[in-house]
């Protein structure tokens, strides 16, 4: 049956046609699924960096990229490169230049504290303190490594160099929707005519002694230390706050036309995206759930699909007491009592809030839901949350014929973006 | 859906060294004494940067949101706010909650005083690890995180403004701030979106954010002098300079609808990015340049920031025929703002009927006035843009 190359409103309809992903269940989709079907968890006690004196002392960290020496945006690069060589590989582009531009959803980078450590202890005995001091060991002292390191067009720099995308790639943040708006961004610039191809990758290996710190000083990550592997439980009554944890994820996006004429395998349509802000709060959601319910409703209606034509929801589902309610309650809005009876599993009860590459990691999860026919549980519920009555696909994953799904992420700053994906 | 809308510029939200609004910035920049450029160099000597006039705040930005920004926020949201102001959308709830928004955006302000303090007890620590963790844990503000995250100045815009169509942080240095306005001008072109706030802001009193320029030692150090002057010294160097700069662009029938006129449209936006091996930029410009159409003598607006290699490089591509404005004279470099400042610049000279005068001795006078002019950003690391914006109400 030869189909439509265009979608309901006559744009070109946009498939994925390559995937790869990293998280601390592993390197690569066979990996990672085989463990996310499993209900294993990726989370562990952290090893990286001392934790004496911390509140929160696990994260779903990736520590297997043997990265020397070791630095956010090293690891950061390490885990895209990774993910989106998978990809390439997959769609077919290895060894050759890859026809489209990049879009990647990259974690702000800065100098850490070893990195200033190091250039204030040059001249240990000079009279100038604070920035003045490494302003001037500076001066006197080229550091061009660490220059690159934290430009933040560096990781996509590279990314673009080595797989020769064309133009300027381009680095973006929606804090933690980015893995998702780099998705939105790639449909979109196909949709437009500017391309037939998109790289649309979201990695984030950032964590580290002062990111950990900082979201904790917000109250917004768990303090179940103990049992690691059980501190992400998302919809539960005893949930109390996110695990921070690194990964990458990578699409090849394409338009449908240009897949069939070259005869990649189609692995999944992207139907519609969806996104909207919020100007209530810098870190919360609006109470009345308006924005979220609206992001939900974009995506629907751009994918030209009724909310009864979903059939499993990959959710944010973080585990703060939060957004977890109010995810719920945005959803009841859009689906009515129907939400009840549709799945809704949250991939972080495993790996962890990836941040930045969150919605990219997720959005890979939710097509292999789709192909493999199976839905990945959240792990960890023992508890439910009695205020948030919905089908989590508690602890064991579950067998399912899966034709669309919605993949939510919403970010501190008001971001939220919704994604829906369909069978090919 | 091939649609090709009329990108208008129909609002400038302008705030640097040199003033406050589009139109104080083009009475300031074409008087006929020429315009001293406003530079400190003596907080952060030997550096000098470009200060941020003292605007009225709360014209914009109320008391207890502005509490909640650090400076390179409340630059961005205050010009954000002028922008919405000129394009007769402030306020507007309708159009506001639609407006989609892009921000080229960095990191955020560090607390100076907490890292200086937390490294000189480190030296003196036997156990620095976990001094940071208990320093950290007790002297970090929460709110200073969110003031460090670069998607914040558009949550800030989105809180202070009303703004919440959609909301996209770009990162990446200059280049953040060409794939910002080429992003949201293709956005309108294509029927996307029919108005945009599209922008950027950087504070340059920062010890911090110069930290990170000059680990590579591309700040200027010595007495301030001009961009071409630099470029011919040495290496060349960077001279700061505080600027918030937002455009409103919208579709020329969505403009027209509500009887709203522009300033200029834009023509076209070409970017790439590649190895800075020696000619390798200039290749890649021309490639760029030529694309364009643009004729030999098009009046040019260039961010070069006088670094030596590729304000030589950049200078072959815009070719010796076109009367060329640094406009970092004037304004300083002000990274993800430098290349949506040039086209606001371009913007008030084409409403105006005219052109700059010289920025700095050796830039030749302009023959006549032109209906386009080309703006140029070559990134001092990586990443080169060219757009040609024109008037909207020229033939053709």
């Amino acid at each position: 049956m030869s189909r439509s190359n265009t979608d309901h409103l006559g744009r070109p309809v946009v498939v994925v046609t390559g995937m790869g992903v990293v998280s601390s269940l592993g390197t690569g989709k066979s990996e990672n699924w085989k463990n996310l079907t499993a209900g294993k968890s990726g989370i562990h006690s952290i090893t990286r960096f001392s934790t004496e004196g911390l509140r929160t002392t696990v994260a779903g960290t990736v520590d297997f990229m043997n990265i020397e020496p070791m630095s956010a945006p090293a690891l950061t690069f390490a885990l895209a490169s990774s993910a989106t060589g998978e990809a390439i590989d997959e769609a077919g582009f290895s060894g050759k230049d890859f026809p489209g531009p990049l879009f990647l959803a990259a974690p702000p980078v800065e100098l850490e504290w070893h990195h200033r450590g190091e250039i204030y202890a040059q001249d240990i005995d000079g009279n100038e303190v604070g920035y003045a001091k490494l302003l001037k060991a500076a001066r006197e002292k080229k550091r061009q490594d660490m220059f690159e390191l934290i430009q933040f067009s560096r990781t996509a720099d590279l990314l673009a160099e080595k797989h020769k995308t064309k133009g300027l790639p381009i680095s973006l943040s929606t804090a933690c929707a980015s893995g998702t708006t780099a998705i939105q961004m790639g449909v979109e610039a196909i949709r437009r005519g500017e391309c037939t191809t998109a790289l649309c990758v979201g990695t984030d290996g950032s964590v580290q002694t002062e990111s950990l710190i900082r979201f904790s000083l917000l109250s917004a990550l768990t303090t179940q230390n103990d049992e690691p592997e059980k501190a992400a439980k998302p919809f539960s009554k005893d949930r109390d706050g996110f695990v921070m944890a690194e990964g990458a994820g990578a699409l090849v996006l394409e338009s449908l036309e240009s897949a069939e004429a070259r005869g990649a395998e189609i692995l999944a349509i992207v139907r519609g995206c969806g996104e909207k802000a919020d100007d209530f709060h810098r870190t919360r959601s609006s109470p009345d759930g308006s924005p979220v319910i609206a992001a939900v409703q974009h995506g629907l209606d751009d994918a030209g699909l009724d909310s009864s034509e979903i059939s499993y929801i990959n959710a944010h589902g973080t585990s703060t007491p939060e957004n977890d309610r109010m995810e719920y309650n945005s959803l009841k809005a859009v689906f009515g009592d129907q939400i009840h009876q549709i799945p809704i599993s949250s991939n972080k009860s495993m790996i962890g809030h990836a941040l930045t590459a969150a919605g990219a990691i997720e959005a890979v999860f939710s097509v292999l839901t789709i192909r493999e026919g199976v839905i990945p549980p959240t792990i960890n519920y023992t508890n439910p949350d009695p205020d948030i009555p919905l089908d989590v696909v508690p602890d064991v994953s579950r067998k399912a014929e899966v034709n669309n799904v919605l993949s939510n992420s919403f970010g501190f700053g008001g971001q939220n973006a919704c994604l829906v994906l369909g069978r090919a | 859906m091939t649609s090709n809308n009329e990108v208008w510029i129909t609002g400038i939200g302008l705030i640097s060294s040199l003033g406050e609004g589009g139109d104080a910035h083009w009475q300031t920049l074409t008087s006929p004494s020429p315009a001293q450029p406003v530079i400190n160099s003596e907080t952060t000597a030997p550096y000098s940067f470009h200060p941020l006039i003292e605007p009225d705040w709360a014209t914009q930005i109320s008391r207890r949101d502005k509490r909640q920004m650090e400076p390179w926020m409340q630059i961005g949201s205050y010009a954000a706010g002028l922008a919405l102001d000129d394009a007769g959308m402030k306020g507007d709830e309708e159009l506001c909650s639609t407006m989609d928004m892009i921000v080229a955006a960095g990191g955020g302000e560090r607390d100076i005083e907490t890292d200086g303090a937390i490294h000189e007890d480190a030296l003196h620590s036997s156990d620095p690890d976990t001094l940071l963790n208990e320093r950290l844990s007790n002297d970090l503000r929460p709110t200073l995180f969110l003031a460090q995250l670069s998607n914040l100045l558009a949550g800030n815009i989105s809180i202070v403004h009303k703004v919440t169509g959609s909301s996209r942080t770009f990162m990446g240095e200059e280049s953040a701030g060409i794939s910002a306005i080429q992003t949201a001008a293709a956005r309108i072109a294509s029927g996307q979106s029919d108005h945009i706030l599209v922008g950027g802001a950087y504070n340059s009193a920062r010890p911090d954010m110069m930290l990170t320029f000059e680990l590579g030692h591309y700040l200027w150090n010595k007495a301030p002098t001009g961009v071409a002057a630099r470029a011919k010294s040495g290496n060349g160097g960077i001279i700061l300079g505080s600027v918030g700069i937002f455009l409103v662009l919208e579709s020329r029938q969505h403009a027209e609808a509500r009887g709203k006129t522009a300033y200029a449209k834009i023509d076209a936006v070409a970017a790439d990015h590649g190895s800075r091996s020696e000619g390798e930029a200039i290749k890649r410009g021309q490639a760029l340049r030529n694309g364009l159409e643009v004729s030999s003598d098009i009046p040019t607006l260039s961010a070069a920031t006088s670094i030596a290699d590729i304000y030589g490089e950049e200078m072959q591509v815009l070719g010796d025929n076109s009367p060329i404005r640094c406009y970092g004279n004037q304004f300083g470099h002000s990274v993800e703002a430098q290349f949506p400042l040039g086209i606001a610049l371009a913007a008030l000279a084409l409403s105006n009927n005219g052109f700059y005068p010289p920025f700095e001795q050796g830039e030749r006078e302009a023959a006549s006035s032109s209906d386009k002019i080309l703006v140029s950003c070559f990134g001092h690391w990586r990443g080169e843009g060219l757009a040609v914006i024109s008037n909207h109400k020229a033939e053709g």
